[in-house]
């Protein structure tokens, strides 16, 4: 197994070390994360003190913009701009020569860069929201703690299954650049990210009707299923229908990809040397 | 049994075409008509195991389409094609394993790490043994001399530097075949020799079959023993070195420097090609005429100043073949 898995752990660790020395970006990213949650935090404050009740209350709702400013980086919100940038010269055929397959290695590159992004961003964020802000006045739109050891257990399983998850759609929209051979093809899945994943409001402030299907589709498994484990508004056997719907997402999407990116590589033409 | 072998093989490329103009692109939303351009047709020869293989041609000949058949990258439209017993693009990655391929015009290290960092991942990738690994390292460090660049980042290194590398990558895993695609292409004359050698060291030392394609004769000259010359997707000639260059050099040149202007010369057994000012340029079939006796000639019925005998230039004799056949792209 694990000479089977070498070469893409190796692919996987290389890229990761790379994606750490962009130390630049990240803090820009923590400072942009950081400003844009502190500003979600007090609209949504603002909303609720004129409602009666919600399905999460107030705390957890900060929290989980917390979670997601924290964890943005985790989600797929555009192709890899390397498979991108070989499609527009063409090279991308020539990652064929490598005896590796071509799915689980654009697989790897992508979990190895969501990964890092989000390592560099996460801690930084979780610092300042949850450690920094409590000391302060604005303790109330503070990042809390996990509602308690089993619910942060199974957060950690559910957000590893999220970057298995937006690993698979970020080779998808690797394919689909490959297919329509522009990197700009990719850029339809942001809306979807953003609204399904929960980013904008969380999937529970929805109407209830709509519940279930929220909850079963893929997007859901990218942010708010973790993170409503995380407050403990998902446990016992709706965590595991959570965590459930996470996993049959991964096997579909990766089967998906496998059989698309035969499909696409096969009819690729590269022609001039 | 040959260790490449390959049958009728024709590459067809479909590309979008449109009528000019608005109302062109307006009708290209509707029906999108496609052209097919042959980029290879009916392609056959067979390697031995070992041989050093030239493969030249014009811009958009299909050299390039070849290799990247070969290497499996590229499926064909048609015909038979088997490297060690294998079909390069059915059974990929088995393939691909056993190859080492170059291209002049790209990448294949990564841009960002440090070269040991590249070769160590290839390793991985290639499922190489630590120990075999190591050997194989050192041995192409100090062959091709990189031992200084290992710790800097390609995109540091110079061209030259960088297709030492490049080359040193593509051998790590030991494979029975390597591919060059244009190796020398915009290298100083010190890193052409040197990849010369080494290459014909490769070759003549190891047994790995070579498969060359380059722009550059001297390049050719230098390695290949066997050449395939390969125009508008057809092989017109498939010939040792050797022949090739006794037949189109079958003609040489006398160049004269005459000390006075002469008006008409006439020489038997040699034509006028060319004349500039008191030079004039003969051309000669040693075959027939010796240069001796020519140069004799010469020299008792003119005053002379200086007399060059000259080889036609291997590009020289290449450009004509080609138009000879009509291979150069239109």
């Amino acid at each position: 197994m694990t000479t089977l898995a070498l070469p893409y752990l190796s692919i996987l660790r290389a890229r990761f070390s790379l994606m750490l020395q962009y130390r630049t970006a990240a803090w820009a990213g923590v400072a942009t994360q950081f400003w844009f949650g502190a500003i979600r935090v007090m609209t949504l404050v603002a909303f609720y003190a004129g409602t009666g009740r919600q399905p999460l209350n107030l705390a957890q709702v900060v929290t989980y913009i917390w979670l997601g400013q924290a964890f943005l980086a985790l989600l797929p919100w555009a192709a890899d701009a390397e498979i991108a940038a070989n499609v527009e010269s063409g090279n991308v055929g020539y990652e064929r020569l490598r005896p590796v397959d071509t799915y689980f290695l654009w697989f790897a590159r992508a979990l190895a860069w969501r990964v890092a992004n989000t390592c560099l961003r996460a801690g930084p964020v979780f610092v300042l929201a949850a450690l920094v802000l409590p000391l302060t006045a604005m303790r109330d739109w503070s990042w809390r703690m996990p509602a308690g050891l089993d619910a942060a257990v199974l957060f950690l399983v559910s957000i590893a299954l999220s970057a298995l998850l937006s690993s698979a759609m970020t080779v998808l929209l690797n394919i689909v650049v490959t297919a329509v051979r522009t990197p700009r093809a990719a850029g339809f899945a942001m809306g979807f990210v953003n609204l399904f994943s929960g980013l904008v409001i969380p999937l529970a402030l929805f109407p209830s009707w709509a519940q279930t299907f929220l909850l079963w589709q893929p997007f859901a498994g990218l942010a708010d299923i973790p993170y409503r484990i995380y407050f403990g508004a998902l446990s016992g056997a709706q965590a595991a229908e959570g965590i459930t719907a996470q996993i049959v997402w991964v096997v579909l999407l990766v089967l998906l990809g496998q059989w698309w990116l035969d499909r696409v590589l096969s009819r690729i033409d590269m022609q001039g040397s | 049994m040959a260790q490449i072998q390959v049958e009728n093989l024709s590459k067809s490329y479909r590309i979008a075409a449109r009528d000019p103009g608005l109302a062109g692109a307006v009708r290209g939303l509707f029906h999108r008509r496609t052209r097919e351009i042959a980029a290879l047709s009916d392609v056959s020869f067979s390697l031995e195991r070992g041989e050093l293989l030239g493969f030249i041609g014009p811009n958009g000949a299909g050299k390039s389409t070849t290799i990247k058949i070969l290497s499996g990258i590229l499926r064909p439209s048609s015909g038979r094609c088997e490297v060690d017993g294998r079909v390069p693009w059915e059974q990929r990655i088995a393939h691909v394993a056993r190859i080492g391929v170059v291209f002049g015009q790209r990448t294949q290290l990564w841009w960002d790490l440090p070269i040991i960092e590249s070769f160590e991942l290839l390793r991985d990738i290639y499922r190489v043994d630590g120990a075999k690994f190591g050997r194989t390292k050192d041995r192409l460090v100090e062959m091709l001399k990189i031992a200084p660049l290992l710790d800097t980042p390609l995109r540091q290194l110079s061209l030259g530097q960088r297709m030492r590398c490049e080359i040193a990558a593509a051998l790590l895993h030991s494979p029975s075949i390597l591919f060059l695609d244009e190796p020398t292409i915009g290298l100083d004359a010190v890193s052409k020799l040197a990849l010369r050698d080494f290459v014909k060291d490769l070759n003549r030392a190891e047994g790995v079959t070579v498969i060359l394609t380059t722009h550059d004769m001297h390049d050719i000259e230098a390695l290949a023993r066997r050449v395939i010359i390969i125009g508008n997707g057809r092989l017109l000639r498939d010939s040792s070195f050797e022949s090739m260059r006794n037949e189109v050099l079958g003609e040489r040149r006398l160049i004269v420097d005459f000390a006075t202007d002469v008006g008409e010369v006439a020489v038997e057994g040699a034509s006028i090609r060319a004349r500039d000012g008191r030079t004039i340029e003969f051309a000669f079939d040693p075959a027939r005429t010796a240069a001796h006796t020519l140069i004799a000639n010469i020299a008792r019925a003119h005053d002379v100043v200086d007399i060059r005998v000259d080889d036609p230039k291997i590009e020289e004799v290449i450009a004509r073949f080609y138009t000879l056949h009509g291979a150069v792209e239109s």
